[in-house]
Parts: C-alpha cells; structure tokens; sequence
C-alpha cells in the first residue's frame, strides 16, 4: 500500500504527490438497491486516476458522489485533507472539482466561447456594478480570465469555433467544449464521465491525446470513467475496477490486467 | 402640409408612447421566460403589487390596517409619515427581493423539471393570491400615486411644431419619461445579461440545469435573482401606470396588453419585447385613427388581439423569437 503523504514516481517518469481526495467505506443505496457498496479508494496529486467496470457497476454513481449530485448513505469523503460535510454541487464545483457529463451538458445557446466562460465563474469576483461600467477590479479579471480561455482553446484546437454556438458542432466537438469548460475552472481534480463515449477510433484517439496533454500542461488530477478497457489501461497511472457496486480490484493497469477477479467480471466466469 | 397627415403624425408619436409602456410590461414577461421558461401569468399582478406597496410606504399606510383593527378592535389607520418618492422606492424594491425569495422558496422551488403547463398553472394561482393579499394588505381604494414624475403637456415640443405646422402636439411629459426609462432599462438589462458574471450565470441556468451546477452556479440564488429583476420591472412598469391612471385593481389587466405583444416580438427576445410594444402601440392609434370612425370606434380594445392572431398564424415564433424546430 501507498503512504498517505508521500507519492510515487510512474513508469514514465512522472511524479505523484501525497492524497488530495479519499473516498472512505462509500455506501450508496436508491432504495433497496445497493449502487456502491463500502467502496473506499484514494486520488492523488497529479494522476490520472482511473474508474472503470462494466455496465452498471456504480462508476457513473462513484462519480456523482465525488461532485456531490449524490449523498451517500454511508461513508466519508475526505478533501485536501479535510472530511467534506454533504455538500451541494455547486459547492462542490466551487471547491474546484470540475466535472464533464456521460451525455455532455453544455449550455447550447451560448458561443462556445461563452460557455468556456462560464466555467471561470470561481475566478470572478468584482461587484456587479463594476463588472456592468467595466472598471477596475472587473476590467482586470475579465482580462485575465479572457486570457487563460484563449489558452485552453488554443490547447484543445478549438480556435475556429470560437464564436459557434454549441447546439450547432458535431458531437466530438461538443465533449471537447465540455472538456474545455471544466478545465477553465483550473480545477483540482478534474472528473470525466465517458470521455470517449460514443466517439470513433479517431476521436478517441484524440481524445485520449487530449487528456494525457490537459495532465502534462496544466498538471491536473484527472478522474476518469471509462469501460472502454483498452482506452483506460493505455491513459491511466492507477485503475480502480468496479463490478456490482463493489471494488474488485485496485492498482496500476499493469496489476489489474492480471487481476483474477477483474478478468472474470469482464470476460465472465465458467459455471461448471 | 394636409391637415389629416399632421394629425396622423401626432396620433403617431402618442401611440409609440404608449408602446413603451406596453413594452416595459412585456419586458417583465421576457425575462422569467428566457431563465426559467415560466410564463409568468402574474406579472401584472406585480406591478399593481408593488404600486401599491410604493403609495402605501410613501404614504405611511399601515398595511392589514383593517385586518388588524377588526382583531384587535384598534383604530390604526397611519404611521404619520411622508416618505419621499425615491427612499419609498428603495423600501419597494427590497419588499420585491422578499417576494421574490418567498415565490421562489415556496413555489417554484418545488416544480423544477415539471411540464411548462403546470408551472404556468403556478403563476395563475400566484397572481389571484398576489391580488387578494394586495387588497388585505394596502385596502381596494384607487390611490393617487406621486413620486415627482413630470406630468402634462409638453410645452416645448407643443410650440415647436404649432411654428412648424401651425398645429400643437399633445405630448404628455409623463410619456417622454417612460421612454427614456425603458431605454435606460432595456441597456441596463442587457449590459447585466451579456457581460456581468451573474447575468452569464442567469444565461447558464436558463439553457441547462445540471451543467450550470457542475460549474458552481447555485440555482437557488439565480432563480431569486430573476425573479427580483422581474419584480424591479414589474416596480418600474406600475410606477409609470400607477401614475398615469392611478393605481387601481385594472393595473393588473394590462398583463393581458402584454400577451399581444409578446406574441410580436417573440416570447425569448428583450429587443423583441420592445419592438413588439412600438407597433401595438403605433398599431393601434394609427387604426384608430384611421379606421374607427367608420367601424365605430374603440378599435383599441381588440386591435392588438387581431394583429396578434395574424401574427400566430404566419410567424408564430414572432418576430424575434427562437424558431421552435423538434427533431423526430
């Protein structure tokens, strides 16, 4: 097992620091179904972290615990160290956890642009009054959040669609928009429900490229959701493998590649 | 220049006065159906409201005196002061924020994601409950309402054109400021929903729920915010036609002013609201001139509606509007 506070070094070279989100004996129940059960599973600075199972194996649910759209039952969330109380997403969203959406959620009326805007709300903080006149405080932070969209729409090659409004683009376009929103928010964990979902072998490919890019550039703690195999063990530092709402396996891909228990929930298992 | 055309052009400018006022009403509509696509039925009801609210606090009425009296069997009718206009629209204003937390709170809160019909239905029950507790509150008498407003004839614009035409224009002052009043909102309005965090947030809120919260927009305070807006609105639409005509239980009607209008211009445009108010208002005093002798008069009461029927049956999306297109 990891220390807590200290971190590790991946095959590639790259270092990981100490926990910035602990997910401690999570029990997640609609009713008498059990969506997750005492699921407990760690997420470290600067990783790309991995969830993954097949088809109803509670990943989307782990998800919305993570970014508070869920309660559990039972269980802690543990924060930058802290234990986190049952928080509103939109306070959870605050906090700097950024999150993109299986069935992409995006304003579709606004100009790609001004959606990538709306994820710098955080970073916005002059009155309103000064935000109307544009002076002072407002004027510089509107600058400098202008700026560092510009940025990520130049990092994920977006440029030409600038002023397009979203309901307009092409599926592929619209995740990476999505993906462009939540990281304006220059989150601390960055949480991606089915990146790939839904997309060709090209996309994905560029997709994953983009993912990789977005943890290198920026540095971001990537949480991932994804049951594309293939895509995942390729993507990721360390891979929690999820099957009936329980954990069944835990570690770097290489590990869970050789996981009995991992092998026969997605391969099945001889009744004989 | 012929008489009859002179006439025409002062029939003219009175009715694109009167458009702004029916624009200032439908503006009210606009802005709770682009955020949260509620009709709101009561934004008529509002504006009578908050009239009300502004001469009872301006006159220092006690409100439920005759509630309160028939308990208590006291004789309070006053707190004895005057308030002038501005302070007494201030008070109004943040009795319009409580209400809006209160409908919010109360009402709406609970029917997100219901069918547009039934929190239609919402806003109906709202306006017949805003109406009663408008009456309980501030008492059924029509009241004489006075913030300073400039009012009468104006007498430059009156001698100008008697030099030019030999014919002075009846323009009334109060008009003029309504003009200029919907301007400076309408600017306002759309300065605060494309350029300030909280107007972009009220944008998010209004096109997707679930994406808005994942960026930290809290849809509780946005809702509240709107709703405040359409009360400030609805604040600044009694102000003018409480002045005009008095305020009286027939200031909640002018809602109904408001439907053809919206029908013109679009139900999601702000710039439509203000068109679709101009050419009612031109519409019907121009018709009025020009036809109501020969149809017998009192074209105004149904011109609106007519000119809105048409309009339903050739662009039903106005004239600003979103096309409305569903995939199959």
């Amino acid at each position: 097992m990891l220390d807590a506070s200290e971190g590790y070094t991946t095959e590639d070279g790259r270092k990981i620091g100490g926990v910035v989100m602990e997910m401690k004996n999570i029990t997640l129940r609609f009713g008498g179904v059990v969506a997750i059960q005492d699921i407990s599973f760690d997420i470290r600075q600067g990783e790309i972290r991995a969830i993954i199972g097949p088809n109803g194996a509670g990943k989307s649910s782990m998800l919305n615990v993570i970014s508070g759209f869920y309660h559990p039952q039972e269980g802690e969330v543990w924060y930058k160290g802290a234990k986190r109380p049952a928080m509103k997403p939109y306070e959870v969203a605050r906090q700097g956890i950024a999150r993109t959406f299986q069935n992409i959620a995006l304003f579709e009326g606004m100009s790609v642009l001004d959606n990538v805007m709306t994820g710098r709300i955080r970073q916005m903080n002059s009155g309103l009054f000064a935000q109307a006149i544009w002076k002072g405080k407002a004027e510089r932070e509107e600058v400098e959040n202008r700026e560092f969209v510009e940025r990520i729409i130049d990092f994920l090659e977006i440029q030409h669609i600038r002023k397009t409004p979203v309901g307009r683009l092409p599926y592929g376009l619209k995740k990476r928009v999505e993906l462009a929103r939540a990281l304006a928010a220059e989150p601390s964990i960055l949480l991606l429900d089915e990146p790939m979902a839904g997309m060709n072998v090209e996309e994905k490919e560029d997709m994953s490229r983009f993912v990789l890019d977005v943890n290198d550039e920026f540095g971001t703690t990537i949480a991932l959701i994804e049951h594309d195999m293939g895509v995942v063990m390729d993507l990721s530092d360390r891979v929690v493998v999820m099957d009936y709402g329980k954990k069944i396996g835990d570690g770097t891909p290489d590990e869970v590649r050789t996981n009995q228990a991992v092998i026969d929930a997605y391969l099945g298992v001889a009744h004989d | 220049m012929p008489e009859q055309l002179v006439f025409a052009m002062e029939v003219f400018l009175n009715g694109l006065m009167a458009g702004v006022l029916y624009a200032l009403v439908a503006l009210g509509f606009v802005l709770i159906y682009k955020a949260s696509g509620i009709f709101n039925y009561a934004q008529g009801v509002m504006a009578l409201f908050a009239a009300l609210t502004l001469v009872g606090i301006m006159e220092g009425q006690v409100p439920f005196a005759h509630l309160i009296n028939a308990i208590l069997g006291t004789e309070i009718h006053h707190f004895g002061w005057h308030m002038p206009g501005i302070l007494a629209i201030l008070f109004t204003m943040a009795v319009m924020v409580g209400l809006a937390w209160i409908v919010n709170t109360l009402i709406f809160r609970h029917l997100v994601n219901q069918e547009p019909i039934i929190l239609f239905m919402a806003t109906i029950g709202l306006a017949y409950f805003l109406e009663g507790f408008g009456d309980i509150m501030w008492g059924a008498d029509i009241k004489k309402l006075d913030v300073g407003l400039p009012q009468g004839i104006n007498l430059w614009i009156d001698e100008t054109t008697f030099n030019i035409f030999d014919y002075g224009f009846f323009i009334d002052n109060l008009d003029i400021v309504a003009t200029v009043v919907a301007a400076l909102l309408v600017c306002a309005l759309v300065i605060f929903a494309q350029y300030t965090k909280q107007g972009r947030a009220m944008r998010a809120v209004a096109d997707d729920h679930q994406a808005a919260l994942s960026v930290g927009i809290s849809l509780n305070f946005i809702w509240v915010m709107v709703w405040s807006v359409a009360g400030f609105v609805a604040l600044v639409a009694g102000i003018m036609w409480g002045t005009k005509s008095g305020v009286q239980f027939s200031l909640s009607l002018i809602a109904l002013k408001a439907l053809p209008v919206l029908m013109l211009g679009g139900f999601t445009s702000i710039p439509g609201a203000i068109v679709g108010g101009l050419i009612i208002g031109v519409g019907e005093k121009l018709f009025e001139f020009g036809f109501g002798p020969m149809l017998g008069g009192a074209t105004e009461n149904w011109f609106a509606y007519v000119l809105a029927l048409l309009f339903l049956v050739f662009r039903p999306q106005g004239l600003f509007g979103e096309k409305i297109i569903e995939r199959v």
